[in-house]
This record gives C-alpha cells, sequence and structure tokens, in this order.
C-alpha cells in the first residue's frame, strides 16, 4: 500500500519543553524559599503575600500543576503522536491549550499569594480559575481523542491507556472536588462540610498524586524508557495487568489520609485495604521499567538519560512501598501530621516526577533540535548533585517525622506529658529542617545546571518544527474480534470502548466510598449544642483560610492519650457539620487547634498573632502584623451568611439582616477584653482595634472546639 | 470504635454488603484480567511491544 506522508508537530512540543525548564525552575525557588521560612521565620517579616501559609500552597501548585503538568504534556505531546503515527488532531486546541494553561498558573502565582483560596489541598484555586482549568482540560481531551481516532497505527500502546486514564479521572476529581458556592468574584464556600468534605478532599487529593503525578509519569515511561534504551518493554502482560488493577485499586485508597479522624471507620478500613493492595500494581509497574534495561546495564553507566530513569523508577519503588506501609492504621498513627509525609512526598517528587522530567528534557531537546547534548558530563554532575540532595532532603525528615511523633506521645511516669510545651519537639527538628532546606538547594542547582545545558544545546542544534514522517494509512477491518485475536489486543484497537472501561473502572472506588456519605442527610446537627459561626466569627475563618494557617495547624484530634492529653477532647464528626469547607489540615508544624477556644485570653492570641515569639518563645510561625492594619471588610458578610443559609446552615434571617449589628458587638466586646492588660491599653487603648481584622480571628480562634463544652456545661 | 460516626451509616439498610462486593467485584475483574493476559497470543504481545522502536524519529 501507499505510504502518505504528514508532519509531527514539534512547535507545540518545544513550548512544553520551554514551559516546563522555566515553571520547573520557579516552583523549585519557591519551595526553596518556604524551606528557608522554617529556619529563619522572620526573613520575609511584614509581607503578607510572601507569609508562609501563602506560599506553601503556591510551591506545591506550581510544582504540581505546573512543572510536572507542562512536562507531562510535553511527553504526551511528543510519545502520542508517534506512538500513533498522526499529527495532533489540532494544532489550534494544541494552542489553546498551551496557553490557556500557562494563563491559569499566571492566575494562581497571582491569586494565591493573595491569599485567594479556597484551603482544599492541591485545589486551593477560586472557582473562576477551576472553571477555567475545566475548559482547558476539555480541549485537551478533544485534541488527544481527535488523534486517537484518526491514528495511523491500529493498536494503541500502552503509554496511550495512561494517558487516557489520567484524561477521564482528572476530569472527574477536579469536577466533583470543586463544586462550591461563590459569593464573590474570588471567594466560594465548598458545598460539602466537615466529613463529606474531607472524604471528598481526600478522595480527590489521594487521587491527584494517583492520576496527575503518577498514571501519566508511567505512560511516559512506558514511551521514554524502551525508546531510549532501544529495547522493547520488559513484559507487555504485565503492562497490562498494571493498567487495570492500578487505575482500578488506586480510586479507593483516598481516605488512608484521614486514619483515626472523624471519619467513618469503615470508609477508613476500606482505604487501608486497597492502599495496602496497590503495592502489587505499582511494584509491577516498577519491574517492569527496571527490567526493561535487563542486560543493558552498561548502556546506563554511559547515559546520564537513563540514570535518571533508573533513579526515578528506583524513587516510584520506593515511595510506592512506603505508601501502602503508612496506610497501616498503627504506622499512620506514628507518622500522620509529623514531616515523615513531607520526606515521603518528596522522594516522590524528586525522584520519580523530576528524575523523569529531567532524562526526557535532555533526551527531547536533542531530537527536536537535531543535535548531541552540549554537555553529558554537565548532565552527569547533575544527577550526581540532585541524587546527594534527594537524600539530604528525605532522611532528615524521616528521622524528624520519627523525633515528632516518639516526642508528641511521650508520657512522665506520672501521667503527664514529657513535652507539654509544643515547641519543645519544634526547636528538637531544627537541625533537620537545615539539612533539607540544604538538600533542596542542591537540586535546584543540579536543575538550573540542566537549564543551562538545554539553553546551550538548543543554540548549537537546528530546530525542525515540522518532522516528516511516511506511513501507510490503515485498511478497514472488522470491528469485531478477528481469528486469533486476543480480547485485549481487540480492545486496544476499539479505543472508544476501551475508555468508556477505563472510565467505569475508576468510577466504582469514589462511587462505593463517597455516595454512602453525600445521601445521608447532613443538615441534621448530629451534636445539638454544636451551632453556627457568628457572623465576626465566619469572617475570622475566612482569614484563616485566607492566611493558610490550615497548611500548619490541625483541627482534627484523634482520639490517642497522648492527643487527648495534649489538645483535650479528641474531635468528634458532629462539630464539623457548618465547616465549608473542612479545616483539618495535614499537617502540625505547629500544634493542633480544634479545642484551642477559651484557652488563652483574647491578649494572649493578639500577642501572639503580631509576635509569635513574644508569647511562644522559639516558636517559627511568621507574625502577622498586617492584621491589625488592615481593616476588616464586611462588604460581604451578608453574602457569605446567605451563601451559608444556601447550604443548609441554620442561620435565621434576623442574624442575616442584622449580621453587621451582631459583628460589631462581638468585636466591641473583645476589644473590652483586650483593653483588660494596661499594656495593650497603653498602646492600642485609643486606637479602632475593634474594626480590625485581628479581632475577627481572635474570635475564631476562641470559638474553635468550644461548643461541645458548652453540652457539657448544659449536662452538669 | 468510632461509634459516634456509626449512625451516619444506620440509615443505610444492607450496608455490611458494601465492603463484600467491593472485594468480590475486584476479584472478579482481576482474575478475568489475568485469564486474558495468559491467554494472549505471544505474537500479538511481540507485535504491539515494538510500536514505540518502529519509527526512527
Amino acid at each position: 500500500m501507499e505510504k502518505e506522508q504528514f508532519y509531527y508537530d514539534n512547535k507545540i512540543v518545544k513550548l512544553f519543553l520551554y514551559a516546563t525548564v522555566l515553571w520547573g525552575v520557579v516552583g523549585m525557588l519557591v519551595g526553596l524559599m518556604v524551606a528557608f521560612l522554617f529556619i529563619f521565620p522572620n526573613y520575609l517579616e511584614g509581607i503578607s503575600w510572601l507569609s508562609f501559609g501563602r506560599l506553601r500552597p503556591l510551591h506545591t501548585n506550581a510544582v504540581i500543576f505546573a512543572f510536572v503538568g507542562n512536562g507531562v504534556f510535553l511527553g504526551i505531546y511528543y510519545s502520542m503522536q508517534r506512538l500513533l503515527k498522526a499529527r495532533m488532531f489540532s494544532d489550534t486546541l494544541s494552542k489553546i491549550h498551551f496557553w490557556g494553561w500557562q494563563l491559569i498558573i499566571v492566575a494562581a502565582a497571582i491569586t494565591l499569594p493573595l491569599g485567594l483560596t479556597s484551603s482544599k489541598e492541591y485545589a486551593e484555586l477560586e472557582w473562576p480559575i477551576d472553571i477555567a482549568i475545566t475548559l482547558i482540560w476539555v480541549v485537551m481531551g478533544i485534541n488527544m481523542i481527535g488523534t486517537i481516532l484518526k491514528r495511523r497505527q491500529r493498536h494503541i500502546y500502552v503509554a496511550i491507556w495512561f494517558y487516557i486514564a489520567t484524561l477521564v479521572t482528572v476530569a472527574v476529581l477536579h469536577i466533583f472536588n470543586n463544586l462550591e458556592m461563590p459569593v464573590t468574584a474570588f471567594k466560594s464556600y465548598s458545598i460539602y462540610a466537615g466529613v463529606q468534605d474531607a472524604m471528598v478532599q481526600w478522595w480527590y487529593g489521594h487521587n491527584a498524586v494517583a492520576f496527575f503525578l503518577t498514571t501519566p509519569v508511567l505512560g511516559l515511561m512506558y514511551y521514554f524508557v524502551p525508546k531510549v534504551s532501544n529495547r522493547p518493554i520488559y513484559s507487555y502482560r504485565l503492562s497490562i495487568i498494571h493498567f487495570w488493577s492500578l487505575i482500578f485499586i488506586y480510586i479507593w485508597a483516598g481516605p488512608h489520609h484521614l486514619l483515626y479522624t472523624a471519619l467513618p471507620e469503615w470508609a477508613q478500613n476500606l482505604g487501608t485495604v486497597f492502599s495496602v493492595m496497590l503495592i502489587f500494581p505499582s511494584w509491577g509497574g516498577m519491574i517492569n521499567g527496571l527490567l526493561t534495561l535487563r542486560g543493558a546495564w552498561d548502556k546506563v553507566r554511559e547515559n546520564p538519560i537513563l540514570k535518571f530513569f533508573v533513579v526515578a523508577i528506583t524513587g516510584y519503588g520506593m515511595s510506592t512501598f512506603e505508601g501502602p506501609m503508612l496506610s497501616f492504621k498503627s504506622v499512620n498513627a506514628i507518622a500522620h501530621y509529623t514531616d515523615w509525609i513531607v520526606g515521603h512526598v518528596h522522594i516522590g517528587t524528586l525522584a520519580w516526577n523530576g528524575f523523569m522530567i529531567s532524562g526526557m528534557l535532555y533526551w527531547l531537546v536533542q531530537k527536536l533540535w537535531k543535535t548531541e547534548l552540549y554537555s553529558k558530563k554537565l548532565a552527569n554532575s547533575h544527577f550526581l548533585i540532585a541524587t546527594i540532595g534527594i537524600l539530604l532532603y528525605a532522611i532528615p525528615l524521616y528521622v524528624a517525622g520519627f523525633t515528632q511523633a516518639t516526642m508528641w506521645k511521650e508520657f512522665n511516669p506520672d501521667g503527664t506529658l514529657v513535652y507539654g510545651n509544643f515547641l519543645e519537639t519544634v526547636t528538637k527538628i531544627m537541625p533537620m529542617y537545615m539539612m533539607r532546606a540544604a538538600g533542596g538547594t542542591l537540586y535546584l542547582i543540579g536543575f538550573l545546571m540542566l537549564a543551562y545545558n538545554i539553553i546551550k544545546t538548543i543554540k548549537i542544534g537546528q530546530f525542525v518544527g515540522d518532522e516528516l514522517a511516511e506511513v501507510a494509512p490503515l485498511t478497514p477491518i472488522s470491528s469485531s474480534r478477528l481469528a486469533g485475536e486476543g480480547f485485549h489486543s481487540w480492545l486496544e484497537r476499539r479505543t472508544v470502548l476501551f475508555t468508556i472501561l477505563a472510565t467505569v473502572a475508576i468510577l466504582i472506588g469514589g462511587a462505593v466510598e463517597i455516595v454512602p456519605l453525600i445521601v445521608v442527610p447532613s443538615n441534621i446537627p448530629t451534636i445539638t449544642s454544636v451551632k453556627p459561626y457568628s457572623p465576626l466569627e465566619l469572617e475570622g475563618r475566612d482569614l484563616y483560610i485566607r492566611e493558610g494557617c490550615n497548611n500548619c495547624h490541625s483541627q482534627m484530634i484523634r482520639p490517642f492519650r497522648s492527643e487527648v492529653a495534649r489538645y483535650g477532647e479528641y474531635s468528634k464528626a458532629g462539630e464539623f457539620v457548618y465547616d465549608h469547607p473542612f479545616l483539618w489540615g495535614s499537617k502540625r508544624t505547629g500544634p493542633d487547634l480544634h479545642r484551642e477556644g477559651q484557652k488563652y485570653n483574647d491578649n494572649w492570641h493578639f500577642n501572639h498573632l503580631l509576635d509569635p515569639r513574644s508569647t511562644s518563645p522559639g516558636s517559627i510561625m511568621p507574625s502577622y502584623s498586617w492584621l491589625i492594619l488592615n481593616d476588616l471588610d464586611v462588604s460581604s458578610t451578608a453574602d457569605k451568611m446567605n451563601a451559608m443559609v444556601k447550604l443548609g446552615v441554620p442561620y435565621t434571617q434576623f442574624e442575616v439582616d442584622k449580621a453587621l449589628y451582631l459583628l460589631r458587638n462581638q468585636a466591641s466586646e473583645i476589644m473590652v477584653n483586650l483593653n483588660q492588660d494596661p499594656e495593650f491599653k497603653k498602646a492600642y487603648g485609643d486606637s479602632n482595634i475593634q474594626d480590625k481584622e485581628i479581632v475577627a480571628l481572635i474570635a475564631y480562634l476562641q470559638r474553635l472546639g468550644t461548643d461541645i463544652k458548652a453540652d457539657k456545661t448544659a449536662l452538669k | 470504635m468510632i461509634s459516634f460516626a456509626k449512625h451516619y451509616f444506620e440509615g443505610i439498610k444492607g450496608i455490611e454488603i458494601y465492603p463484600i462486593i467491593s472485594l468480590l467485584l475486584f476479584f472478579t475483574v482481576f482474575v478475568t484480567m489475568v485469564l486474558i493476559v495468559i491467554k494472549m497470543p505471544k505474537k500479538s504481545i511481540e507485535l504491539h511491544s515494538e510500536i514505540p522502536l518502529d519509527s526512527e524519529n
């Protein structure tokens, strides 16, 4: 048959390559800024938009969606055209995808430092940006499916299956986790509350790791490892089992982020079981990747790209071994809320994501610019320095995690906590935070070496924008199975059916876990003394969200003796029914705050927020000086309450109508309390502190976890 | 154990069957898949796994 001539679109690949390198540098730099805040909590003092609670989401969003996101699209746009023997479906859609995605990143880089956040981890962006993400994702989807449909290769290769699973699942996760009620242009409330919100969030959060950081990168592994080593994948059979069992099991594992919380135990156990099972498909994938290089280890010694791939796949194996272990309730009881988790995720991101993408960048720059790498030696040095960086990053955090956990749980013979002051557990691990920052610095230096190497290679090379290819078109054959054709081979050419089956596989787990939680009426308070927040507390809560306090403080006391002794009574599901969104947090850089209310007086909070080290020597919390400068914005208080009413929070019409009156009253009461301290009276007695943001935040903090105390008083 | 959360589920009839259904479902899917993979003709496996390598660019 006569061959058809066509051109691969390398221009779009080039754009994504530039973006990957650029956002990689930016995202890692922000990470480093965050790491240094642990050691020098004052170095960005007074700059609200560079405080820890706002920078940390910027770092995570930048590295996940900007760096790995662009890196994944880079690999997809390159490999998909070659695997399907077709140019992308539409150049226009490719461009819309690229520029739309960059615009979303820029919007994130502006809004997150401004404190415009929904507070849900890795889904912090506010509702207009969420809609933009959905639209761009659809554009990408049409482009991908269109390319698959016009392919000149009858069977879709395993990499494409992983791309399809990514496309479908991320769409489902993104939409369901970001269902929110808009209040203003950049403020919304999650439609779920408390336990349900936590469940949906971690179903999303866990699977963002699974389907944004893992499945597409596995797709890249299945293409680039064979391609660079010039050997077929170790076992195609294993890749089939790997794919289907991985996507089916992964989606169930979310609840392991909520072990020992107020989430129903049934859901917790299901999460644990599936998380443990997850090790089998994950290691199947790792083995498949590594064994592709069997008998070719001499190539690994010479080729820096393969070195990157080997360490990446090993990192994948390490973190997917650790993940199931951390899902055992007994291990989780130790590791959760500690820096161990931060170490764990960075093995995944720095080794698995960072090294897969680095290797791919080195390879693609040579292919696209038709030249040899500017300096192989420099790439080897990058590999070495970044590998040391990863170890120096992760190992100290494992030590820190164990130190925290043991110190938090240690009792004196008389039954009191040995380290009753939380700060002792913070100052103890400062050396670990220093080593972590050094490790991160090495990793960034390595990546800058990559950027330099890439730029130099581009300068000596000759870019080919449209690359000529010649392939015979597909001849039509029966859509039913041919004689001797295996079921899966048949499925691999029935791409629509394949996509539908993959969708079914990922929907089952989510549906079984989440539907029961949603269909049960949630608007009936399960604890009668739990009441909605007052208007001032509601505004204070939004400030807590704006400043990202939940990045360092949990609001979820687990039912352990050590936690009850330290923080107070353990948290109950019924206490969170008005929490849109939930603010349980996932890390305790500082102490839990769920029973913070009425623990200290208003002056303590005032002084602590202004200068944390004045009340808590050794604290690494930033100071929030702008909270006494900014007037509390009450322009949308009533709208916020109305939005809450629509979500089922029982505010009366009277409360909504009199919102500002109630708010001012409560603020005045706090001002009276504050004035009882002669020092405060001397410094601020004549000022209008009651109109400032700090008062709302104090009101919220003083309310935290106090409702069930009222219940107890009533019982007495 | 966390008895306060149990009422969330008490309202659903036959909730105990959920985990059992899930396990059976997974088991069936997994076994079927293994059978399919075992029965796969060797020739097509070789053909498919060569897809990334059959072109220069």
